[in-house]
């Protein structure tokens, strides 16, 4: 007998969602609708949502993208390949790729290029595989070595809701790196919602930088599910400057021997933003290295949520997993949840995790004030170090600078 | 150059200085001795401008400027400067990045043009060579995992380098070998001109070797009981400061 669920708020709010037309396996797509058609959204009594209501979201109805588009300049990258989405529709791309390279849109896919996405029954993720309408999927080819990055820059107009999946798979001994750009066009109230599946090969450096920029007013909810075959190398950057609700889910595989996951992170938030990062990183096999750090700046009546969880399977040996999370509270009314998780089954590994929150350091601003630097450039420049810690190992240059950039003109920092 | 009178101030309710007076000229350089609680470093912290402290009475007149009146990046600009007993680690913050941002945000107050890289970078190698601190140190991290003397060091490169109408160093001889002394010291008198001045306050009379001063005084109590001249920091080395406390309490 199905439960019958009387006021359903998940039922309202996506009940004028068109469901996706994507070639998604159909078992996968139906397995979704049930999922949704008898779940509600989690309630702060689920694990994964404890310090994060949903009620912001809950209680908003959003529109359908139309076919809007608009005329975009912005590049990071000087030599990108830069494909340009609005509101989920694909308005620009390069007119050749390098050789060993495939990006298409996810509308282009066969069924057996799709075979691979997850199929996590949660309410986001469900959501995704019912109504996506479009993403990217990216092939590199075995031994190619991408001296482009790709740039995939997403703007969002009006309140709408953006459903995007993207597919990554890198063949053995290739090389790539992937930079995600979300912003704004107006101040709306839009929600997207990304998930992408990646697979990374053996012995592959992929590289993927998330930039988060959208207005204050925006929501966004991303999941990155990587799965690392032996010899890989997969780093994350994320880097959350604004919105009004973010939800980063990244949850990586490691199954091959001998890889190395970095996983990094800074958010800087004020007013009464909401950033929650969750993150999984699944040691399953021996003789492998990840790095995690996340650091966070907190202001006004601002709300941050770290959940990191580290696994090493039983017989995965000699596992080094180190994890940690920092913040900086700057004022009275900003809350940070924080919670470092390690869960160890091995019995010859290296692991650490820590979490850190506390108030800017006073002392070091008197100091500086002591030298005649006012108070105001004094705090920026003790915070603006405490976060840089997690912003500089972006290696890539033109994305530091551009994050640099985006810093400065929304906070006032230099770098 | 600084008239400090009846300076009374507390932290806590507590009050620590109790009517203090200190003259210092352009040229002179002044110890202030004393025990342990007798408010040296309260002296200086309420100089430099923390609010810790809170001022009940007297008045401090800067050249010309009410001190007390001052927030403390403009003491600085002003020409005051701490030499901080405990100097603090800023992890990520370079010492030379701060020290530009100093020197030009005190440039500005003054009205005047920001310091070229050139001549900065000119600056930055003349000074370090005063107190023999390493030009590596200088590009790390504010005093991050320097060793106690060159956390003092990198106080006098930072003096050198601001070139202060009056410099207050406090404590800076605490916990420095002989060889480290040394240096900090003729880093002090390098520095030395008929148009500044220097109050170094210390517990210790080996310090006074190496600078000496015009005027020894000793803080009891939170009131400058004593004044006298580099004997007096000799007498105070031999025979302590018991005979001063009876001095004081018989009177």
């Amino acid at each position: 007998m199905q439960e019958v669920i009387s006021t359903n708020k998940l039922a309202a709010f996506r009940a004028n969602f068109a469901s996706t037309t994507l070639t998604f396996p159909d078992d996968k797509v139906s397995a979704a609708f049930e999922f949704l058609n008898t779940s509600d959204f989690p309630t702060t009594k689920h694990e994964n949502w404890k310090y994060t209501r949903l009620a912001r979201i809950a209680n908003l109805r959003f529109d359908q993208p139309d076919e809007s588009k608009i005329d975009s300049s912005l590049r990071i990258c000087a030599e990108s390949l830069q494909f340009v989405f609005h509101n989920g529709n694909l308005i620009q791309q390069p007119e050749n790729l390098p050789s060993g390279l495939t990006v298409k849109s996810i509308q282009d896919c066969s069924a057996e290029e799709l075979a691979i996405v997850s199929t996590e029954l949660n309410t986001f993720e469900a959501m995704n595989l019912a109504y996506a309408s479009n993403g990217l999927f990216i092939h590199v080819a075995a031994k190619t070595n991408l001296e482009q990055a790709i740039e995939i820059v997403h703007y969002t107009t009006g309140n709408e809701f953006v459903a995007l999946r993207n597919v990554i798979k890198t063949d053995a001994l290739s090389k790539a790196e992937i930079v995600m750009n979300y912003m704004s066009v107006d101040e709306s109230n839009s929600l997207l919602n990304v998930v992408t599946d990646i697979e990374v090969g053996a012995g592959t450096l992929l590289t993927l930088h998330k930039i988060q920029a959208e207005a204050g007013t925006n929501f966004h909810i991303s999941k990155v599910n990587s799965k690392q075959d032996k010899d890989s190398n997969f780093s994350l950057h994320t880097t959350t400057l604004n919105g009004n609700f973010v939800r980063n889910d990244v949850n990586v595989a490691v199954n091959g021997q001998n890889c190395e996951t970095n996983l990094y992170g800074a958010y800087i938030l004020n007013g009464t933003q909401h950033v929650d990062n969750h993150t999984v990183i699944d040691h399953k096999v021996a003789q492998c290295l990840s790095n995690e750090l996340y650091k966070g700046v907190i202001d006004d009546k601002a709300t941050a949520v770290f959940n990191g969880k580290v696994f090493v399977r039983k017989d995965a040996q000699k596992i080094n997993a180190f994890q940690s999370n920092a913040n900086v509270l700057m004022s009275d009314d900003a809350t940070v949840n924080s919670k470092p998780e390690l869960e160890i089954y091995a019995d010859d590994v290296k692991c650490s995790h820590g979490s850190t929150t506390g108030q800017l350091d006073e002392e070091a601003v008197f100091y500086l004030r002591a030298r005649g630097i006012s108070e105001k450039s004094a705090r920026n420049l003790v915070v603006s170090a405490f976060v840089n810690d997690a912003l500089e190992k972006t290696e890539n240059e033109e994305v530091l600078t551009y994050i640099y950039s985006l810093v400065k003109e929304r906070f006032g920092w230099e770098f | 150059m600084i008239k400090i009178k009846n300076l009374h101030a507390n932290i806590e309710g507590k009050e620590i200085l109790k009517g203090l007076n200190l003259e210092v000229n352009a040229g002179e350089v002044h110890a202030i001795m004393g025990p342990n609680g007798a408010g040296k470093s309260t002296l200086a912290s309420i100089l430099a401008g923390r609010e810790e402290y809170e001022v009940t009475e007297g008045s401090v007149d800067f050249d010309g400027k009410d001190l007390l009146e001052l927030s403390t990046e403009d003491r600085a600009r002003e020409g005051l400067f701490l030499a901080f007993q405990y100097p603090v680690e800023i992890p990520g913050v370079s010492n030379v990045n701060f020290l530009r941002t100093a020197l030009n945000e005190i440039r500005e107050y003054k009205g005047e043009e920001p310091i070229s890289a050139k001549d900065f970078m000119a600056k930055v190698r003349e000074k370090s060579a005063i107190v023999e601190l390493d030009s590596k140190l200088a590009s790390r991290s504010v005093n991050e995992g320097f060793s106690g003397g060159e956390k003092k060091r990198n106080e006098i490169f930072q003096m050198a380098m601001l070139e202060p109408k009056l410099a207050i160093l406090d404590e800076t001889d605490s916990g420095l070998d002989i060889d480290a002394l040394r240096i900090v010291a003729s880093g002090v008198n390098k520095l030395k001109t008929p148009e500044n001045a220097t109050i170094v306050i210390t517990h210790y009379q080996r310090l006074l070797d190496y600078i000496v001063p015009d005027y020894v005084h000793v803080l009891y109590n939170g009131r400058i009981v004593k004044t006298g001249t580099k004997e007096l920091a000799l007498e105070l080395e031999e025979k302590g400061y018991d005979w001063i406390k009876e001095e004081v309490d018989a009177n």
